[in-house]
């Protein structure tokens, strides 16, 4: 690789090997406990009592144990579970979180500070200890146990996708709502013609970060929804019955991660954008 | 009628935001004063006893030191992922399938991750496996052990946070102009110097604001211990604490004094961070 006359190519040598030796250690730890419970996922019972964990299984084609999962662990429930309540809580959370930012952002009215401060505040409140109270509240509405909790929880507690709209709202000129006012519309046609499909790439933004959530969300449903399955609980549930059946909680977990990881392969670039927008708040 | 327009606008949020934020809130409040189940009709007043019992009864506050090791690992998991951001700011080949897979275990479900460690932790498992082959034979039971559950537990967390961090530190090293590299360059700055002379500064902002994270996020673990270990083998965690005192123990009115004072331990980090680092704060309007 390097002449020898030449130290510095030496030390660019040198410094490439631990660069792409540290990486290559980083992918391995990172990609190892995924691929021992994928092989795991396709071996039998007898199978996976009698070899190790990195054995390949004796077929690669024996989907016995995602059948299992699908069928016995109520998969199917908690996926169908999922995407309704993954649906209709990215619209509410699209409409409502859309229409307040249009509101502050585009108007000037009284209490409007008081209302930004309140959105501010709430950003504080950590959401999983807060149940203990906000638990009182959907069981006085009489929606415990059903998917409409979580739908109201996950489209009434999200204040970064407000954020979100109102930034890149900030960037749409003014003109636009103005010019269309000249032509005659009113300000519900103005945010639903003008503002709403100019927003397009913030609502993707939103979609994708307020998908992945609620997708993985587990204490909500857990709490909320004890005698129907989503995606995270039916998996949890795994530990019951299968506990001693490590190749169907493997296979079940399996599935869990596909469709993120077709979302991720898919989405790449909106992700990184969508994460590193959402985070620094 | 036009005066009325913003308000129709903002009403579905505000409402909501009332009804799940601030009418709980203040509801734990007045809860936390109180004897209260959960279920009986009249609620006692009892004063400050239950903050008494937060503060005093050790096996509440206590609690709060199985924070530190997921602190400690917050530490580790910022140094790997700043590590990593460096190596990938330069040009690297298959950048993008470095970033993709090192990121990728933030967007998991945390039941899947769960289940995924409780698979390598097992006895004979993986971990052991591995560590077998190039000599340590002689393991601990990584999540049966008190003495080790909570390091194999924070370790799960640094895997799974990493990513985020990562990924935020690159950008913001990306987001350094490159022609302050190229001058220093040329003055002779080796890879090290320009670091600590163009990147760290460049980066510090997202640092401060990620330590600050870490800290708020350490006090409140919950799902990895929760779905891993069910709080068993002394890693039960004060989110957990909270929410089996109110769920499974009945004592909503303790369990919402337990949920105050982390609120209130969080709004003061939080208060301290605007103070310290006051460019991070959130603009809305």
């Amino acid at each position: 690789m390097t002449t020898a006359d030449s130290r510095i190519r030496a030390g660019v040598a040198a410094s490439a090997t631990v660069k792409y030796v540290s990486l290559i250690v980083g992918v391995l730890v990172t990609l190892i406990p995924l691929t021992v419970v994928f092989i795991a996922s396709f071996k039998t019972s007898a199978e996976f009592g009698q070899t190790g964990p990195f054995d390949a299984p004796g077929s690669w084609f024996n989907f016995d144990n995602y059948v299992t999962a699908f069928q016995k662990g109520g998969m199917v429930e908690g996926f169908i579970n999922t995407t309704i309540v993954l649906t209709i809580s990215l619209i509410g959370t699209i409409l409502i979180g859309t229409m307040a930012a249009y509101a502050i952002d585009r108007f000037g009215f009284r209490g409007k500070k008081l209302v930004v401060a309140l959105f501010l505040v709430a950003t504080l409140i950590p959401g999983v200890t807060s149940q203990v109270a906000t638990f009182q509240i959907i069981n006085g509405l009489g929606l415990y146990n059903s998917k409409a909790a979580l739908i109201l929880l996950f489209m009434g507690t999200d204040i970064i996708s407000i954020y979100i709209f109102i930034q890149f709202m900030q960037s749409i000129p003014v003109s636009l709502d103005e010019a269309a006012m000249l032509d005659g519309a009113n300000r519900w046609t103005i945010y639903w013609r003008v503002i709403l499909p100019l927003l397009k790439p913030a609502i993707a933004t939103v979609v994708i970060v307020k998908g992945i959530a609620i997708y993985n969300e587990f204490y909500l449903p857990f709490l909320y929804l004890p005698s129907e399955g989503m995606i995270s609980t039916s998996l949890f549930r795994f530990k019951g019955p299968f506990g001693a059946h490590w190749e169907i909680i493997a296979a079940g977990t399996i599935l869990v991660i596909i469709p993120t990881l077709i979302v991720f392969l898919f989405l790449q670039r909106f992700i990184y954008r969508g994460f590193t927008s959402g985070a620094v708040k | 009628m036009q005066k009325l327009t913003p308000y129709l606008f903002i009403a579905a949020a505000v409402g909501l935001l009332l009804l799940l934020t601030y009418l709980p809130a203040a509801n734990m409040l007045w809860y936390s004063l109180t004897d209260w189940d959960g279920l009986d009709l009249d609620k006692e007043f009892i004063g400050l006893e239950n903050y008494l019992e937060v503060f005093t009864n050790p096996q509440i506050f206590g609690v709060f030191g199985v924070s530190l090791y997921y602190f400690v690992g917050s530490f580790a998991q910022m140094a790997i992922a700043l590590y990593f951001a460096a190596l990938l700011s330069y040009r690297t080949r298959f950048s993008n399938l470095f970033r993709g897979i090192l990121f990728f275990p933030y967007l998991i479900n945390g039941v899947a991750i769960g289940f995924v460690f409780l698979y390598l932790f097992q006895p004979g498992g993986t971990l052991d496996t591995v560590l077998g082959a190039i000599g340590f034979a002689d393991t601990p039971q990584w999540l049966g052990d008190p003495a080790v559950a909570n390091y194999s537990l924070a370790a799960t967390s640094v895997w799974r946070y990493t990513g985020l961090n990562f990924v935020l530190f690159l950008g913001a090293i990306q987001s350094i102009p490159d022609e302050l590299y190229e001058a220093a360059e040329i003055d002779g700055a080796n890879r090290w110097q320009q670091f600590w002379a163009l990147t760290f500064p460049g980066i510090r902002r997202i640092i401060g604001l990620s330590f600050i994270l870490a800290i708020a996020g350490s006090l409140s673990v919950f799902e990895i211990p929760f779905i891993m270990t069910g709080g068993a083998n002394g890693t039960s965690t004060f989110v957990i604490q909270t929410l089996q005192t109110a769920f499974v123990f009945r004592q909503v009115g303790l369990a919402s004094a337990m949920a105050v004072v982390l609120l209130a331990i969080v709004l003061i980090v939080t208060f301290v961070q605007r103070r310290v680092f006051p460019d991070e704060k959130v603009d809305l309007t």
